[in-house]
């Protein structure tokens, strides 16, 4: 508990982040940069699927950090409910915009990879229509926060949102072994050997990666200004300001 | 491999490039909007720490 408070302190934080952020955001474009050159370039195309599985590489990404921004976000908004954790109400807060457009991404590429392959957009098969759930649970979680001036208040009635989405995240994972879905079942799994070769292994990893160090920098740029904005009439923010005119 | 065929995608094109379009915009996007926000912060603050002092001025009149 010492820890959570001295390191969530938002001044602390405000400080910490700002030292990684320039470091988060050089790992992020060097993933990236690489993980575009192995999956459009390094990685030979798929026998049956062609070229088309490269979307792969995109979408995949995006699925996971779709759910594991909301399970980030769930756990930050958890903390700050039960705690009175400031700078968790605020990782919570702004990790939502970030989880969103992830799903937003997951839904899009994934239905353009539908399209060749299953010969349609959309269909509501249990993946697509639980990770459409997501969508909204993250749109509606947004929109309490903004519908309530209070911080404190916002950051309550919304944590309680955010719990009880929870249950879509494992309804997400085990859709596609619970019910017989066109969504093929999972490529990768913690336990068993992966079902895709090397080849093609090796750049979702790197563009996982990518992604995931991408939501870690913009986390802690949307933090900050989050932190300048509620401790605005602080001593601490009132000498920054001073020394940046 | 032609820049061609490379961009062909073995006839996936459209689809290829319009998922990897797609996701390049929302990175895109997700890194103006938090700067814009970053950037009117400061400019608020800024502005916050002129009023300030302007108030003080006043009393001290």
């Amino acid at each position: 508990m010492k820890f959570i408070h001295k390191y969530g302190a938002p001044k602390r934080f405000y400080q910490l982040a700002g030292t990684f952020i320039p470091w988060f955001a050089g790992i992020t474009a060097v993933l990236f940069v690489s993980g575009l050159y192995l999956g459009l370039y390094w990685a030979p195309p798929d026998y049956q699927q062609g070229d088309a599985y490269r979307i792969m590489f995109v979408h995949v990404p995006n699925a996971w950090m779709s759910m594991m921004a909301y399970v980030i976000m769930a756990s930050f908004a958890a903390t700050g409910y039960i705690w009175n954790i400031r700078l968790a109400d605020i990782l919570a807060r702004v990790s939502a915009p970030l989880g969103a457009s992830f799903t937003l991404t997951a839904l899009v590429t994934g239905s353009l990879w539908g399209k060749p392959m299953w010969g349609t957009y959309w269909v509501w098969d249990a993946r697509l229509t639980s990770e459409l759930i997501l969508f909204f649970l993250y749109v509606g979680y947004m929109a309490l926060q903004a519908s309530i001036d209070d911080a404190r208040r916002a950051a309550h009635a919304s944590a309680i949102l955010a719990i009880v989405g929870v249950v879509n995240i494992p309804i997400i994972h085990y859709s596609v072994y619970w019910w017989h879905t066109l969504h093929q079942p999972a490529s990768l799994t913690l336990t068993n050997q992966p079902k895709i070769y090397a080849t093609m292994l090796i750049p979702l990893i790197v563009m996982s990666l990518a992604f995931m160090f991408f939501y870690l920098t913009m986390l802690c740029v949307r933090a900050r200004s989050e932190i300048l904005l509620r401790e605005r009439h602080t001593d601490w923010v009132r000498k920054l300001v001073e020394g940046k005119p | 491999m032609t820049w061609a065929q490379f961009l062909s995608m073995g006839g996936f094109a459209f689809y290829v490039w319009s998922a990897y379009g797609f996701t390049a915009v929302v990175v895109v996007l997700n890194i103006v909007q938090p700067l814009t926000h970053k950037r009117k912060v400061w400019q608020g603050l800024r502005r916050g720490l002129d009023d300030g002092e302007e108030e003080r001025h006043e009393e001290a009149e």
